[in-house]
């Protein structure tokens, strides 16, 4: 395999370092690798690289720079706040402290490259310098001119760069409407079935042999390969559900070899786990202890999402009802609910509001139906008016008008069918019977 | 102004610095316009001194309510950091999610700020030096919440150097700014503070015996409101914290007012899996409300009372709007001023020794108002007649009644709360809870007038009645210990009784054996006529016979005992519980204007503006201005005249019409004769004066500009003549 990553200009013990550290992404390091040729030549100066989530590209950019000690900066898009975070960085680990201080206050890309090339002048470089950008989908979002100049970043400096962007989409989506100089693209595929069981198998448990692991994750995958392939949340469920999977043979009552009887044993864990795969409900910890007494009573310690019940005021609730009733019913149709004389016989529309979705409503047409469905004499207190801004905070409607708006504000109801039936139970009112889709 | 000088000239009179800095203390505020002003000195320091002990009460046991979750925090916490050191094959693999608890309050969100002040107290004194808290209104962008958590977690320690550039932080696009507005900052800056503490003397810091690794405490980060953030600023910030993980022991603390599914709603899996999220609920805010009842009004410790109507103020503020303890409380401290500045007799409201001398100081005026009482001229009628001359006309007879009284009303309340605490154990489990499932409710009740002679306690005692034996056992147990512990009297004596009775109960079992099979024979016997073939008049028949005939049946032992006993609580109901307002002197210590409380706590701005506009007496207090009801002078301002007339319109009204009318009030309000000529042009003064009028009305939400039809408005709000 490490055949693969030979190249000239580089250590042999160096880059077989490298290689294990990186298992099943030896043709894409080896691609990266004779693009990038040898260390005092020039790169090509921009290289793109998309992939899925978790399938190894931060990692091999990391690792090659790290072991094959070649000049860098690698950055993070998320964390540049500001374009200056992203040149002062840059800056910082190719030139040091004193060149990131001569960027003026809010630098424009002129002034970065004004001191790039006067710091290159001073200390030009001898290998190729490589900026690595993160999350490089977020640079979209920035300034038009900052991604062109980027990907012609040599050029502009007239120094040995190159600059390798790092995003999970694809290129045609980043392409700005003006053009620009086009990258290398380096696709990053999926880990097949057997790469995965090559990687996880990688961290095993220190006290276990290297097949017992190996064993376990091979059952592992042969459980949630149908329904996850995400490396990251392999490892983490591998890691959940070990200590289990253990312990019979802590216990003593099987051999490291019977995997037959481990899988017995372990097999309704992994099935429990599946229906909570990729909802992390429960911390790594709780998962444990809710292992242990699983058997008694595993109600007690229940998953974020069955945790749903708010309590709330009275007329919150009320409040709440109406926002439900003014989002999903038209308005023409208020006056047949609530004004209790059957002037107007409408044809159901089989939820065709329900599957449009919460429309906005005036204030007033909120307050007028609070009034309506609420069973006595409410007197209009400024707390009612405060309890509407405290939903809006608490999520449960949505703001829809502007907030400078003080005239006439719009609202939506944000919360689903089931919450606010689980509401108006609990305040004995039967919503369904006000609901015009369900007439 | 004098001076001395005898030369003629200007002179400069610099006011004296006395004046200038006369600001009012609160004790000036509390005597101004003060209901009876001579003792108003004693009144505000009763008041002052009631007050602090109601808060440090209440402040110590909010304190205790959240011990246990905030303890389970601390300990979350600890083990936690303790954990990031090991070397453990489990804690390796679990290296890179950020440890969060999510610590569910409730949705009163201005309660919650106590329990984070405490919470954030706590682990500073025990795990960790550096704990940042944040607010979402205040990190509306990713640079701001990044700049609040790094000034608060490094103004903690460091200070000297960091101020110069937080100052000029304001303005994020400076460079050199935000160059430290970065988490790697915060990496260096712990580095060198962990550094620091391991070279240097260990006892010198802040170490307690609790704290388990002084080296690498966490840093602790508190989203307050994790609803109100921006979700995309929340999911930025923790993608950068988990890139740093490694390197700065981070941990999140998520305040949730709804429930926790909002961080699933908040945040995509991409961001969730980042964290190891551990749950955390608190005690719910009835809950709460309900301890802080307990402790704080059904108790004798306090002189001062709420009475019913302003209880149902409070407790409807509460359960209708806000469920926010810390209202509550200050609303009970609201009455408590309103109460000791508007009733000079409140100097008696207060403990025994004190209310005993008090009295004895009353002035001759105080005298008089206390013959004015309600409460004490109902006690006088039941006087003889000599006695009743003497109580009007000798002050010192009716200082020392004062004082007996004084000692009832305390002994009253001694054998109040007891007994009404034995009556709730016994019926807070009945079926459809007849006098209330929370002691509260029964209070309230009985607050209101005889709760003896309410239906819901028959129906109460009723069901008492059909109470099993170990049930009854049980709760009279419980009684039992309520009992105990009070010191008066009479209490003792209806603990022995009550004792008494319970061994009866017990001795019962015994005896039992024999009587048993004779009472189901009589039952069984009708039963067994049942059997045969029977219409449904036979049956009903039938069944009513066997009703009469089990009532007039002969009771077992253990039926004449449950009466005997239930006979016995119903005589400590009806001694005990009558309600305040029958008790000589209540208005003492008693506060009874619920409309005053519920005007300052639930104010009705739209209700105040209509009431100004409707009849502006209310307010203006002119005399001019008095009317009948429904009617508005024409003498009141335009806007008042404006709305009265819009109130005679329709959905849209005409403005020339508006105006024309308008006119003509005015005018007949100068004097002027309605149909003479001049008054058909409108003058341009009062022309003005209308549109000023409607503009106001516009500005107040009453109508607004439409385009349905040219020169007309729409009217906002229905209803009217």
């Amino acid at each position: 395999m490490a055949a693969l990553l030979q190249h000239a200009g580089y250590e042999e013990e160096r880059l077989l370092r490298v290689a294990q550290q990186m298992p099943c992404r030896e043709v894409q390091a080896g691609m990266l690798l004779s693009l990038m040729g040898q260390p005092q030549q020039y790169s090509y100066p921009s290289i793109f690289i998309y992939g899925h989530r978790a399938s190894g590209k931060s990692h091999v950019m990391h690792v090659l720079l790290k072991e094959l000690e070649l000049p860098h900066a690698t950055v993070s898009c998320v964390e540049c706040v500001s374009v200056a975070l992203l040149f002062e960085q840059v800056l910082l680990s190719f030139f040091g402290c004193d060149a990131a201080s001569l960027l003026p206050r809010s630098p424009s890309l002129s002034d970065f490259v004004r001191i790039y090339r006067q710091q290159c002048s001073q200390s030009p470089a001898k290998q190729t310098r490589y900026i690595v950008m993160e999350k490089a989908e977020l640079l979209r979002d920035t300034d038009a001119n900052l991604l062109p100049a980027l990907l012609r970043l040599q050029e502009l400096v007239e120094d040995n760069v190159t600059i390798i962007l790092l995003s999970e989409i694809v290129w045609d989506k980043f392409r700005p409407n003006t053009g620009c100089f086009e990258p290398l693209l380096l696709h990053f595929p999926d880990y097949s079935k057997g790469e995965l069981q090559q990687i996880l198998s990688q961290d095993r448990h220190p006290s276990y042999t290297a097949e017992f692991y190996s064993s376990y994750i091979n059952i592992l995958l042969g459980v949630f390969y149908s329904v996850c392939r995400d490396l990251r949340e392999l490892r983490h469920l591998a890691a959940l559900n070990f200590s289990k999977f253990c312990e019979p043979l802590a216990e003593g009552k099987v051999k490291e070899t019977d995997t037959h009887k481990l899988w017995r044993n372990i097999e309704p864990h992994l099935k429990k786990a599946m229906q909570t795969v990729y909802l992390r409900e429960v911390s790594s910890l709780q998962w444990e202890q809710m292992q242990q007494m699983e058997e008694k009573e595993s109600g007690a310690l229940r998953g974020l999402s069955a945790h749903t019940h708010v309590e709330l005021p009275y007329y919150s609730k009320f409040l709440l009802i109406a926002a439900y009733l003014a989002s999903y019913n038209p308005a023409r149709t208020d006056k047949r609910f609530f004004l209790k004389v059957d002037r107007f016989n409408f044809t159901p529309k089989n939820l065709l509001n329900h599957l449009l979705g919460p429309k906005p409503f005036p204030l007033d047409r909120l307050l007028a139906i609070f009034y309506s469905v609420v069973d006595n004499r409410v007197a209009p207190t400024a707390s009612i008016f405060s309890q509407i801004s405290s939903l809006v905070t608490l999520q449960l409607l949505t703001q829809v008008s502007h907030d400078d708006q003080l005239d006439a504000p719009k609202y939506k109801c944000a919360v689903s069918m089931d919450f606010i039936c689980a509401i108006s139970r609990t305040v004995n009112f039967d919503i369904v019977k006000y609901l015009y889709d369900f007439l | 102004m004098t001076t001395t000088s005898v030369s003629k000239g200007c002179f400069v009179f610099k006011p004296s610095a006395k004046k200038k800095k006369k600001t009012l203390s609160l004790e000036d505020h509390f005597t101004n316009g003060c209901e009876g002003a001579d003792n108003s000195e004693i009144r505000f320091k009763l008041c002052q001194d009631l007050w602090h002990k109601i808060r440090a009460d209440t402040e110590v046991l909010q304190d205790e309510l959240n011990r246990k979750i905030l303890d389970s925090l601390l300990d979350f916490t600890r083990k936690c950091s303790s954990t990031r050191q090991h070397s453990d094959w489990a804690s390796q693999m679990r290296a890179s999610e950020i440890p969060t608890a999510a610590l569910v309050l409730g949705v009163n969100v201005p309660d919650h700020d106590m329990t984070f002040q405490s919470l954030s107290e706590l682990l500073q004194q025990s795990v960790t030096p550096h704990v940042a808290s944040v607010q979402a209104k205040e990190c509306g962008a990713l640079k701001h919440l990044m700049k609040r958590v790094l000034e608060r977690l490094m103004d903690t320690v460091v200070t000297v150097d960091d101020e110069e550039e937080e100052e000029t932080e304001q303005t994020s696009t400076q460079l050199h700014k935000s160059v430290h507005c970065s988490l790697s900052t915060l990496c260096d800056w712990y580095n060198a503070k962990t550094m620091k503490s391991k070279t240097g003397t260990p006892g010198k810091k802040r170490s307690s015996p609790v704290r388990d690794d002084p080296q690498q405490p966490p840093v602790v980060i508190i989203f307050k409101d994790l609803e109100a953030f921006n979700p995309k600023v929340l999911q930025d910030f923790i993608l950068i914290c988990s890139r740093y993980v490694e390197r700065l022991p981070l941990m999140f603390i998520f305040g949730i007012a709804t429930s926790p599914s909002t961080i699933q709603h908040m945040l995509p899996h991409s961001v969730s899996s980042l964290l190891c999220i551990e749950l955390f609920q608190s005690l719910s805010c009835t809950q709460h409300l309900a301890t802080v009842i307990d402790k704080l009004i059904l108790t004798p410790q306090f002189p001062f009372k709420l009475n019913g109507k302003v209880m149902q103020v409070l407790m409807s503020i509460f359960l209708y709007h806000d469920f926010s303890v810390r209202n509550f409380i200050k609303g009970v401290q609201l009455a408590l001023l309103e109460h000791f500045h508007s009733q000079p007799l409140s100097v008696l409201c207060c403990k025994k020794k004190e209310a005993l001398l008090n009295v004895m100081q009353l002035s001759h005026h105080d005298l008089e108002s206390i013959r004015h009482l309600l409460s004490f001229r109902r006690y006088v009628e039941k006087q003889e007649p000599q006695e009743q001359l003497n109580l009007f006309r000798d002050d010192t007879h009716l200082k020392e009644v004062c004082q007996k009284l004084i000692k009832d009303l305390r002994k009253y309340h001694k054998n109040y709360y007891p007994v009404l605490r034995c009556l709730h154990t016994l019926t807070s489990s009945l079926p459809r809870y007849p006098l209330g499932k929370q002691v509260r409710e029964l209070h309230l009740i009985c607050l209101e007038k005889n709760v003896w002679e309410n239906e819901d306690y028959q129906t109460a005692m009723k069901l008492l009645k059909m109470l099993a034996k170990d049930e009854l056992i049980a709760s009279l147990q419980r009684c039992v210990e309520i009992l105990q512990p009070v010191k008066s009297k009479k209490m003792k004596k209806a603990l022995v009784e009550l004792e008494e009775l319970l061994a009866k109960f017990k001795q019962l079992d015994t005896v039992a054996a024999e009587t048993l099979p004779c009472v189901e024979d009589c039952i069984t016997s009708p039963v067994k006529n049942l059997q045969k073939k029977t219409d449904l008049f036979q049956l009903q028949k039938t069944l009513l016979e066997m009703n009469e005939s089990r009532r007039a049946k002969k009771l077992s032992p253990f039926e004449v005992l449950r009466n005997e006993a239930l006979e016995f609580i119903d005589g400590l109901v009806k001694s005990h519980l009558s309600p305040p307002e029958s008790q000589t002197l209540n208005e003492v210590c008693y506060y009874s204007s619920s409309a005053t409380v519920r005007r300052h706590l639930n104010a009705t701005p739209r209700t105040s503006i209509q009431a100004a506009l409707s009849s502006p007496y209310y307010y203006l207090q002119n005399e001019s201005l008095k009317t009948e009801d429904g009617t508005v002078s024409n003498a009141a301002p335009d806007i008042c005249i404006a709305y009265k007339l819009h109130l005679e319109c329709g959905r849209l009204i005409n403005l020339y019409d508006w105006l024309e009318a308008y006119a003509t009030v005015v005018s007949a309000a100068e004097g002027n004769n309605p149909d003479s000529d001049n008054v058909r042009k409108v003058e341009e003064v009062k022309h003005a004066r209308f549109i000023q009028a409607v503009s106001e009305l516009e500005f107040l939400g009453f109508i607004k500009s439409t385009k349905q039809k040219t020169d007309h408005v729409a009217r906002l709000t229905w209803g009217g003549c």
